[in-house]
């Protein structure tokens, strides 16, 4: 008896070994997970685990179960290079990014060209926030999904708001000094003649990425300039200080901003930011469907009551994925890319769709309020109790999309 | 004029402030000869044991508390660190302190973790204190000039009219002769150490509710202290204080304007790159600094 039940035992260890050790689909992550934006990258690891863990939890995708591999980038294109030979020599087939648009067109073109080369080792790029509008344009990829929307559809959301905002006259622009602010500041620029031609650009900025410690001269002189409103791409320290500066000097402006709800941000914005500080976003915890209901107040009873998932990109862009492999009846990455494309999934606002011709992702964007949380606005803002967002306009999928310039070249 | 008002007094600020973070640095290489790569460390770690302190037992105590505690680490690791490497020379000096940075940044992460902690200013001193034009003036602002005047006085007076600002000195020049007299050299330069961390503890009190406290504050500073140390002459203390209030007014006023110089380049986009700039061409023109009194 006993030794029968011995070997019960390691046969069920064995299995257990067996499918652990041969039938995984392992996704890579490839962000920052040391340095300047570490906080970030930890959050989306977070909330991509907790999205795997729920897919593994109904019996993973045909038969076998996702494997997170986080990979730490440092927030440097060259080291995600590096990072994703690694990554391609463990067997991985689907990575994961999105801090920077500048380590997002470099996966781009290293993942072009090896699965040129080495079709047998194929990758497919699930990119889930960096939003240059380019990768779903004149660079677009087969091997390219964008789960996120690119600025140019927030910027075009944004002006939307805009147009019906009757306090609107003045428009200060400010932003960093890189590629993403430039689109941001370009957009807003283009967006906002066309749409409220009646309003004035007072002023247009770039400052220096994540170098600016106090932002009382930029607060100055948007004073002196009389704006009413800022557009910004600012994020992180970037968009904390400058908001902290504006309380400082009395600054009576409003703030669009893409980033508002990004992981220690809402804390710090604190009661200087609330009615003030707008943003662009894809996700509104106050406005789940009640499908998705559950998914927060697991995320919330797992990782603390100030929580909140913002990153709801993560848990899309996975339900994709996994469809498009039970459509294709396969893991291998180039059907499982067809698959997906022009792929319809019902979202946590409403419809979305996996655009065939770009491989962008269509879905419904929320402009919100920074605002004092109770009452309707239950969930509150990620890591406060006292804060969270409450809604001005939401636009469908439909009225985001732009058209796209992409000519997709899908491999024979 | 509004613009030239406000921008004036915003550089002074900012100038003050800079003072704050770059006198302990001042002082431990004048003293010591020692260029410590892990100075912004010691303020984060200010900012951190601020924010511990004051939500236990408030802001003030914590004024006090939190650079005593960072001044004591500082000595220790003079003690049991510096202090050995010190033998093998200034190259092993400065690869230690280089490695103490990332150590400090690490263990502030394992303890705090990535994310911002709520270090918020005191109710007492949030809020306006007076209105110039339309911009108003933040009390905090003001708590911070006055705090980092106050420790150049108390820095000055302290080494040129005290008995031990005397020693100290007299040590840095002539160690055997002090040490024949009868005073611990190697004590000396623990408490030398430990008060220029405990410096740089404070202005982490003061620094980190005002800005953002989180592991990557000390990465951010670094840069700028030394740009601070180097062009006012390392070493001299008035230095420091001359170059800091000229950086933070030259960077605010260059925010201010618009011309461009060449191009789509304009004054204000290069403004934070341009103590930098500053830094460099001091090093060609005057390699000792503005106030500096040695060639190295």
């Amino acid at each position: 008896m006993r030794t029968r039940s011995a070997l019960r035992a390691v046969a069920c260890a064995f299995a257990v070994l067996a499918t652990s050790a041969f039938a995984q689909v392992k996704i890579a992550y490839i962000d920052p997970l040391s340095g300047l934006m570490a906080a970030t990258g930890e959050h989306g690891l977070r909330e991509l685990e907790f999205a795997a863990e729920g897919i593994n939890a109904k019996g993973g995708v045909l038969g076998q179960k996702l494997e997170i591999v986080p990979m730490d980038n440092k927030l440097s294109p060259q080291e995600s290079l590096i990072v994703l030979k690694n990554a391609i020599d463990q067997g991985v087939h689907y990575i994961v990014q999105g801090n920077g648009s500048s380590v997002a067109g470099a996966l781009i073109d290293a993942v072009n060209k090896n699965n040129e080369r080495d079709p047998s080792h194929a990758v497919v790029f699930l990119n889930y926030a960096a939003v240059d509008p380019d990768f779903t344009n004149d660079k677009c990829s087969f091997w390219h999904f964008r789960f996120d929307a690119n600025s140019d559809m927030k910027m075009e959301a944004l002006t939307s708001y805009m147009k019906g905002d009757k306090n609107l006259h003045k428009v200060y622009i400010l932003n960093q000094d890189y590629q993403f602010g430039h689109q941001v500041a370009r957009a807003a620029r283009e967006m906002i003649t066309a749409k409220r031609p009646d309003v004035q650009i007072v002023g247009e900025e770039l400052h220096p990425l994540a170098k600016v410690k106090d932002f009382s001269p930029y607060v100055t002189k948007i004073q002196a300039s009389g704006a009413d409103s800022v557009v910004t791409g600012n994020w992180g320290s970037d968009l904390q200080l400058l908001v902290k500066a504006a309380k400082d000097a009395n600054l009576k402006a409003d703030f669009f901003t893409y980033y508002a709800g990004v992981v220690g941000t809402p804390p710090a914005l604190g009661d200087s930011g609330v009615d003030r500080v707008k943003v662009v976003t894809y996700w509104n915890s106050n406005a789940v469907s009640p499908a998705y209901e559950p998914y927060i107040d697991a995320y919330k009873k797992k990782f603390g009551a100030t929580s909140d998932p913002y990153t709801g990109a993560m848990r899309l862009a996975l339900t994709y994925l996994t469809d498009a492999m039970k459509k294709a009846n396969s893991t291998e990455p180039a059907k499982v890319a067809r698959a997906m494309e022009g792929m319809k999934e019902e979202g946590p606002f409403g419809s979305t769709e996996m655009r065939a011709a770009d491989h962008q992702l269509i879905q419904p964007l929320f402009v919100l309020t920074f605002a004092k949380a109770g009452g309707a606005l239950k969930n509150t803002a990620d890591g406060t109790t006292d804060y969270s967002f409450k809604q001005d306009i939401k636009l469908d999928g439909p009225a985001t999309a732009r058209p796209t310039s992409c000519k997709m070249q899908r491999p024979s | 004029m509004q613009l030239f008002a406000t921008s004036l007094l915003n550089g002074v600020t900012y100038g003050l402030l800079l003072f704050m973070l770059s006198a302990g640095l001042t002082l431990i290489f004048s003293m010591m000869g020692v260029l410590n790569f892990a100075h912004a460390s010691f303020y984060m770690l200010g900012a951190y044991f601020g924010y511990v302190v004051s939500t236990r037992i408030g802001f003030y105590p914590a004024l006090v508390v939190a650079p005593l505690l960072v001044g004591a680490i500082g000595a220790l690791v003079e003690r049991y660190g510096l202090r050995r490497a010190h033998a093998s020379g200034h190259v092993p000096e400065l690869l230690f302190t280089f490695g103490l940075a990332f150590v400090i940044e690490e263990a502030v992460r394992l303890v705090w973790g990535s994310l911002p902690v709520p270090y918020k200013v005191p109710a007492s001193l949030d809020g306006p204190l007076f209105t110039l034009y339309s911009a108003t003036f933040p009390t905090y602002k003001a708590f911070m000039m006055g705090v980092s005047v106050a420790m150049l006085v108390a820095l000055y007076a302290g080494l040129t009219r005290t008995r031990a600002g005397l020693v100290i000195r007299a040590a840095l020049s002539r160690p055997d002769m002090v040490e024949a007299l009868g005073h611990n050299v190697p004590k000396v330069f623990m408490l030398v150490f430990g008060g220029g961390a405990a410096l740089a503890g404070l202005a982490g009190v003061i620094g980190g509710n005002a800005f953002v406290t989180e592991p990557a504050m000390a990465e951010a500073l670094g840069p700028i202290v030394f740009v601070v140390v180097v062009v006012g002459g390392l070493g001299s203390l008035a230095g420091a204080f001359v170059a800091s209030l000229f950086i933070g007014i030259v960077q605010t006023f260059a925010v201010a304007i618009d011309y461009s110089i060449v191009g789509r380049i304009s004054v204000s986009q290069v403004a934070p790159v341009l103590p930098y700039l500053i830094m460099v061409a001091i090093l060609i023109v005057r390699p000792r600094g503005l106030l500096g009194t040695r060639e190295s």
